[in-house]
């Protein structure tokens, strides 16, 4: 009785399959719960990277749901890559469409926060800028185009995405407030953290990350919001390291 | 790091552990803490960051041996080609002083399942195998180690022991091998074998490590003794006894502590060291 | 705003946010301040704890009913049914959500 990987791998991830019956205890037997010994360790594991992965998401809906919505997510979609590291790319999509969990709005937003310290924390190191590129005259300046470190994220929200993230972080945080927060992630040497962008400021990086100049990216950004605020948004920048040194 | 050679040659016959990053700077402020380090290969193919940044400093220490996780060796369909160049560009980058891979299967087709599944032995399933050592060695330039699996089942279509599987990889291969004499205790309990007749069978002569690690207890439907791989606690004596057992034959070897659960401080890890320099020293 | 007033604007920005900056340190490697970051999403090659058959009947759950077993913060937290968020100009489409990946 053979048993192909594709028959194996259908039992390990459907617990209401039959054990394959090729598998057997030492006396010949039908395996049983040892075959569980598989089954737990691949959904055990899976939930737990994704439990780690996705810490933001796990206060909010506590450990318990996290871990029955995580049973969910991980059968249906098991890692694409050997790296763990990356796992969970999907799941922001997943809890969008994940009905039970529909009347949480913001936490697929969440989500995407928490990928974006990953991706952040293993992404390329890069010197950044030196911000006196930018003490030239003025029309030098308006030509200057910045690039966004590897390690820099902007996510844009239509919930309070800096305050959830605080609240759930920093003691004695005020809870969220009824807005729409974008939030910037930057990795300053090797630890990612978030900062709450001034309004208009994510248009301003996609800009700038488009390879628009300096006052290419200024005069875009004021077209859709009048408010922007640029000498809050370069001072934040600056002292958050989001943008590399011209190569 | 532009030399190709490796920084050091090979693995020192000593103490080495798996490095887990809480224990960085325990690792480079004592004198002596552990001869050489292991790393998994799949933690450290990230772009840039603090993992690759502790890993360059590592590495102009200790002798580094890159452990793969992810490769799927016995897997049935081809590796990952993508992987074995993510291989490719750390074991170029580190130039570790060993590499090593399990013999196990991990994905199918494009899922990867993040555990080490087991495979029948057959003539079929070794063919298999060594198509796919030669691709490793031949991708990464150097001979590799392959890791013996810990068993919970068997499978009624095996027609090889594992011992002498593995002894005919390593003649097909010419591929060195990992003892894990943990493995061979959990197995050996699991189903119904003599720990030390494994290691009596074993293709000794192909060792160029040794691994050991914890275990948790269980049993399986019918009450039998079920041992789980977990690397979550000391090294229990038998493993230990077997340690001793193993080496009385093969003299030293590169011996590592593995604790991949429940991590403890480093004085705990040390520890277990320290007993695997002491289970080296008669062999010395 | 003439052209004259943007690069005006611009270069007054510039010099505020030059006088706002203060450099960071620098930190070791060594460091950890990342939110648990570091441990997230790491291959090993053990059994997970709580892999036993004992935990069979507690991890091989297969649901289809879902119960909201216990509440995490969320419950502490009072936002309006905005899933619009406030009014905002522009679309979300328009722009790529992540800056470089």
């Amino acid at each position: 009785m053979t048993v192909s990987q594709s028959e194996f791998r259908a039992a390990l991830l459907d617990a209401d399959r039959a054990v394959p019956e090729g598998l057997q205890n030492p006396h010949a037997g039908p395996a049983g719960a040892r075959f569980s010994v598989y089954r737990n360790n691949v959904v055990v594991s899976l939930t737990e990277a994704l439990a780690t992965a996705f810490p933001l998401v796990r206060k909010l809906i506590g450990t318990q749901t996290f871990g029955q919505l995580a049973g969910h997510y991980v059968r249906e979609n098991p890692p694409a890559s050997p790296l763990m590291m990356y796992y969970g790319e999907t799941f922001p999509e997943f809890l969008s469409g994940f009905a039970p969990l529909s009347h949480i709005g913001y936490l697929a937003d969440c989500a995407r926060l928490d990928l974006a310290f990953r991706r952040s924390y293993h992404a390329a190191d890069a010197a950044s800028l030196d911000p006196a590129v930018l003490q030239t005259v003025p029309e030098t300046l308006m030509a200057i185009r910045l690039a966004p470190a590897p390690s820099t994220i902007v996510i844009r929200s239509r919930w309070p995405l800096f305050d959830l993230w605080r609240f759930n972080n920093v003691t004695d945080a005020p809870k969220p407030r009824a807005a729409a927060q974008d939030v910037l992630v930057t990795r300053p040497e090797f630890d990612p953290a978030p900062h709450l962008l001034p309004h208009g400021a994510a248009l301003w990086f996609d800009a700038l990350a488009r390879g628009s100049s300096l006052g290419e990216a200024h005069a875009e950004t004021l077209r859709k919001t009048p408010d922007f605020d640029l000498a809050a948004t370069l001072t934040l920048s600056l002292t958050t390291e989001a943008f590399a040194a011209p190569e | 790091m532009l030399d190709n050679s490796p920084r050091f040659e090979r693995l020192p016959d000593g103490p080495g552990v798996g490095y887990k990053p809480q224990h960085f700077n325990d690792l480079l402020n004592e004198p002596a803490p552990v001869s050489w380090i292991e790393v998994h290969a799949e933690n450290y193919m990230g772009s840039g960051g603090r993992p690759l940044a502790q890993l360059r400093s590592l590495a102009e220490r200790f002798p580094v041996s890159v452990h793969g996780v992810g490769l799927s060796i016995g897997g049935e369909g081809p590796l990952d080609k993508d992987h074995l160049a993510r291989l490719r560009k750390l074991v170029d980058w580190l130039r570790p002083a060993s590499f090593s891979e399990h013999l196990a299967w991990s994905t199918h087709g494009a899922e990867f399942l993040n555990d080490l599944l087991p495979l029948p032995y057959t003539n079929d399933t070794l063919k298999l195998v060594c198509a796919h050592i030669d691709e490793v060695q031949n991708t990464l330039g150097t001979r590799m180690l392959l890791e013996n699996p810990s068993s919970y089942l068997a499978f009624s279509e095996s027609t090889w022991d594992e011992t002498d599987f593995l002894a005919e990889v390593v003649r097909r291969t010419g591929c060195g091998l990992l003892l894990d004499v943990n493995n061979v205790f959990i197995s050996a309990t699991n189903l119904g074998y003599s720990p030390e007749g494994y290691i009596d069978a074993y293709p000794l002569d192909a060792v160029g490590e040794i691994h050991v690690g914890g275990h948790d207890e269980d049993t399986d439907d019918n009450g039998a003794a079920l041992l789980i791989d977990s690397h979550g606690k000391p090294v229990v004596d038998p493993v230990w006894q077997l340690l001793c057992y193993t080496l009385a034959v093969t003299g030293p070897r590169p011996v590592l502590v593995e604790w991949d659960n429940d991590v403890p401080d480093w004085p705990v890890l040390r520890a277990e060291a320290r007993r695997a320099a002491e289970a080296l020293q008669p062999v010395r | 705003m003439s052209n004259t007033m943007k690069t005006v604007a611009i270069a007054g920005a510039v010099a505020a946010a030059l006088v706002g900056h203060s450099t960071t340190t620098a930190e070791a490697a060594a460091k950890e301040k990342c939110y648990g970051v570091s441990l997230a999403g790491e291959n090993d090659c053990a059994a997970g704890p709580g892999t036993t058959c004992a935990g069979t009947s507690t991890v091989d759950y297969q649901g289809n009913a879902w119960t909201l077993v216990d509440a995490g913060t969320c419950a502490e937290i009072e936002l309006p049914n905005m899933a619009d968020g406030t009014a905002r100009e522009g679309s979300l489409e328009e722009l790529s959500r992540d800056l470089p990946a």
